[in-house]
């Protein structure tokens, strides 16, 4: 398999976490375990009106990018049941063409 | 057959089918445990019948193959180890007690039978309320069971009915229908319909819809419109991510929507920005509105509200210069007293600028079974609905949910006026946790009835301080059913895949039920008759159904121009004057100001300033988190654990001046009672207000009586509010602007 990375576009990530538990219940990981991670950056108010939140998802050492999904033509379970549709899964080299596309993206290889 | 043609979807598979060594069904998730939407949903199982995995199906239009993490972790619910399994009854004199003795569903339902009949003969059936919580799937089912056993007294057991009944009432009244944003919903194929256009603004008001998922309408549509391009105003009193995204975010003071939206009417009507030619054409009480809304100059809306003069304006002008718009709102309208003046004033910031019956705007939904209407209604003889407790009090019972007053029903127990009650079916509701002021004085008064039923998925705090028999309802995998809800309606089938225990359906147990006290109301030989009955108008049966769902029903825009609106065909809205009713005959005729007014909450820094010195915050109740639907989901490990404790949030300042540290356990309090919380500072916050988990009790804590009631006593945020004193319509109640203190927990305490 080529290398594989999880393309995240923040802009759009609400923070709610479905990535963690659709990832959790599709790999039986139990309660404190995780193979994306979402992190909150935020929120403050750096001038007036004028504010500082953003939520980033993190895949961990533990996602293996749902490789068994992959090979029944299925999504990763992350990507298909994010909320917002802001997670992308694929072979890095191309994610990385999209990922200079528009502002607020951030590319994991990992 | 009906002559209409539904829309359908086109499906690669049927509804069950084979994948990878399980079996897959296909359905709606239509709950609980969760929330009110019926997302589509893939539900897995084994070759031993055990539901295994939960997706969402990526062929269902509604939600696109997304789910939250409610409706993922499912099979936590479902094989809880928590889960009552099995029917039981307890001694009356031990309720509070875990004296339980489990029988069989024959003794269990002949129990019932004999009880309420025998209360029946003796004291009428109005005697007995049926009670349900928040309306997910419960409606239709418990308005039935109640009108064909003979009580007209069903009801939702929550102060002023303040959760969507006062906008559903309202809008009723006033205009004919209840309305929902237009986000193509209505239509198979969504953004892509050509009919169809995303809102240029959409105001978000009192609601966190992300989370709330509320009216029928799935969160992150949110998101999908605002990719295509709508803006937003949003009304909170925390930086939600909303607001974070928002081009105006109006921190308003909780309790004082309606004077926000009198003060923006008054900027669009003055600097002429409404929709003149829709005003002509089909609203009625223009000039009242105007003059109303002039007592409301931008200065002193920002004085009330807190919300700055030129964010007043600003927002006002850029909403009503919108090609389209949509109103977002939510429960913050209703969780006020005088709901339906602020419902009313809200409504017409759509109404003025034309916003209605068109893309991106407000429509009205299309229904297959009038949701707010129940199932049944012409079971209602007016001898039973002359026994309607409140009715003679509040003639807007008249709209929308045909339910009993609950603060009457709370006079009616503890005076026994207009009559005595005897018993009480309570279905899917935990109220003395989640709903109910005061839950001490609630629990003491439902106890004097003389036999209670408890039908729930869990051993609830209600369940184990109220029930003597207990019926263990099934989750939504483990039953058959349609989707009736809230918002635009689509045919949708709930698919039973697996069995927990003697578990049964609420609908089957109404079912069961139903047929023993009137047969002739329930006459079909299993569930499935039933709700092929229910959906005869879409032409498909039950069994037809699960196969084709999603139905959607043929949708068009304009309808009040085409007589679309009225049951008689008419052009117009379906309202005595057949215009949206900017002064409303309804109100009037009621004794009601026939226009909106703003009214301080009861307590609050203006109308309380001695009291706003001794309790220095103003306490928000309510918002919903991403892990728990209400009360439910507390015991479910991988939902627990992100939100293990219930939380109060306050501005980083606040806490240090009241001396208060992130992550401590505090105590909040006023004159009335007091709750736990754990501190979360944020400076999402104004410094002024605090944000209050609702709903909390520990199923891990002991759950009799002496000992807390699963923590409930200690935990419930209710304690501290105003007990049951609703607007003066009968809708409405102060839910969300109190005024509290906050102080550390002592050891031991």
């Amino acid at each position: 398999m080529a290398d594989y990375g999880i393309l995240v576009d923040y802009e759009w990530c609400t923070g709610c976490h479905t990535c963690e538990t659709a990832c959790q219940m599709e790999h039986h990981l139990p309660v404190g375990q995780f193979g994306i991670k979402l992190n909150e950056v935020g929120p403050y108010e750096y001038a007036p009106d004028r504010w500082q939140l953003a939520y980033i998802p993190v895949p961990t050492d533990q996602c293996d990018f749902c490789a068994e999904r992959l090979g029944q033509g299925k999504l990763p379970s992350c990507q298909h049941h994010c909320q917002a549709q802001c997670i992308e899964v694929g072979p890095v080299d191309e994610l990385a063409k999209k990922a200079v596309s528009k502002k607020k993206l951030v590319l994991f290889h990992n | 057959m009906s002559e209409t043609k539904y829309h359908l979807v086109e499906h690669e598979k049927p509804f069950k089918y084979d994948e990878n060594g399980l079996h897959v069904t296909r359905g709606s998730a239509w709950s609980g445990p969760g929330c009110h939407i019926g997302c589509g949903v893939l539900l897995y199982t084994d070759d031993d019948g055990k539901l295994v995995k939960v997706e969402g199906d990526p062929e269902n239009p509604y939600n696109k193959g997304r789910l939250c993490n409610r409706c993922l972790a499912l099979t936590e619910v479902v094989y809880s180890p928590d889960r009552i399994t099995s029917p039981m009854k307890r001694d009356p004199a031990h309720r509070g007690e875990d004296k339980w003795e489990q029988i069989t569903w024959d003794e269990a339902l002949d129990l019932v039978y004999d009880r309420f009949t025998e209360i029946k003969e003796k004291y009428g059936a109005w005697s007995i309320p049926f009670v349900q919580g928040t309306g997910r799937d419960i409606a239709a089912w418990i308005t039935r069971l109640a009108w064909s056993f003979g009580s007209p007294n069903y009801m939702f057991n929550m102060s002023g009915m303040a959760c969507y009944l006062p906008r559903v009432a309202g809008c009723a009244a006033t205009t004919g229908n209840f309305w929902v944003g237009d986000f193509s919903q209505q239509y198979p194929d969504r953004y892509d319909n050509p009919e169809w256009e995303p809102a240029e603004y959409i105001m978000v008001w009192g609601n966190n819809p992300l989370i709330a998922n509320s009216d029928g309408f799935y969160g992150h549509w949110m998101v999908d419109v605002m990719k295509r391009g709508s803006k937003l105003i949003v009304v909170d009193p925390r930086l939600t991510w909303l607001a974070y995204k928002a081009e105006y975010w109006l921190q308003i003071r909780p309790g004082t929507d309606a004077a926000l939206a009198l003060g923006m009417l008054n900027v669009i009507i003055s600097e002429d920005l409404y929709d003149h030619d829709f005003v002509d054409r089909w609203c009625y009480g223009f000039d009242e509105l105007a003059q109303t809304a002039a007592a409301y100059p931008a200065d002193k809306v920002a004085s009330i509200t807190w919300v700055p003069e030129e964010k007043i304006v600003g927002a006002a002008r850029t909403w009503a210069n919108a090609r389209c718009g949509i109103v977002q709102w939510g429960l913050a309208v209703d969780t006020t007293k005088e709901s339906l003046p602020a419902a009313q004033a809200i409504g017409a910031l759509w109404q003025i600028c034309g916003f209605c019956e068109k893309p991106g705007c407000m429509i009205v939904p299309p229904e297959i079974l009038a949701y707010s209407g129940g199932f049944g209604g012409e079971l209602v003889t007016p001898e039973m609905d002359a026994h309607r407790i409140g009715l003679d009090k509040y003639s807007l019972l008249k709209f929308g949910f045909q339910v009993a007053s609950s603060d009457e029903v709370m006079k009616t127990l503890e005076t026994e006026e207009p009559y005595k009650l005897h018993g009480a079916w309570l279905q899917t509701t935990n109220f003395l946790t989640c709903t109910s002021p005061d839950p001490e004085r609630s629990m003491k008064a439902w106890r004097t009835l003389d036999f209670i039923v408890v039908v729930d998925m869990f051993m609830t705090p209600t369940a184990m301080a109220l029930a003597d028999v207990f019926l263990p309802a099934c989750t939504y995998a483990e039953r058959d059913g349609i989707r009736v809800g809230d918002g635009a309606q689509r045919g949708e089938t709930i698919n039973k895949v697996c069995q927990v225990g003697e578990c049964k359906s609420d609908m089957q147990i109404n079912l069961e039920l139903g047929r023993r006290f009137n047969p002739e109301a329930w006459p079909w030989k299993d569930d499935k008759e039933m709700f092929s009955y229910v959906i005869e108008c879409t032409g498909y049966t039950f069994e037809e159904l699960q196969q084709a769902a999603p139905a959607y029903i043929p949708f068009e825009y304009h309808r009040h121009e085409k007589g679309l609106l009225r049951p008689d065909g008419q052009p117009g809205f379906n309202t005595q004057t057949g215009r949206i009713e900017l002064w409303s005959t309804f109100y009037n005729n009621a004794g009601l100001s026939p226009v909106p007014y703003f009214e301080e909450p009861t307590e609050s820094p203006e109308s309380t300033p001695d009291l706003y010195e001794e309790y220095p915050f103003v306490l928000t109740t309510g918002a919903r988190n991403w892990f728990m639907f209400h009360s439910e989901h507390r015991q479910i490990p991988h939902l627990r654990a992100g939100r293990p404790w219930p939380i109060v949030q306050i501005n980083p300042k606040a806490a240090e001046k009241v001396g208060v540290h992130d992550g401590e356990w505090v105590w909040l309090e006023n004159g009335r009672g007091r709750c736990k919380r754990v501190v979360e500072c944020t400076e999402i916050m104004d410094e002024r207000v605090i944000m209050s988990d609702h709903a909390w009790w520990f199923p891990e804590a002991p759950g009799e009586e002496k000992d807390g009631l699963f923590g409930m006593l200690d935990l419930n945020v209710n304690k501290l509010l105003n007990s049951y004193l609703p607007g003066k319509s009968g809708f409405g109640a102060n839910y969300k602007s109190m005024l509290c203190k906050v102080y550390p927990v002592k050891e031991g305490e």
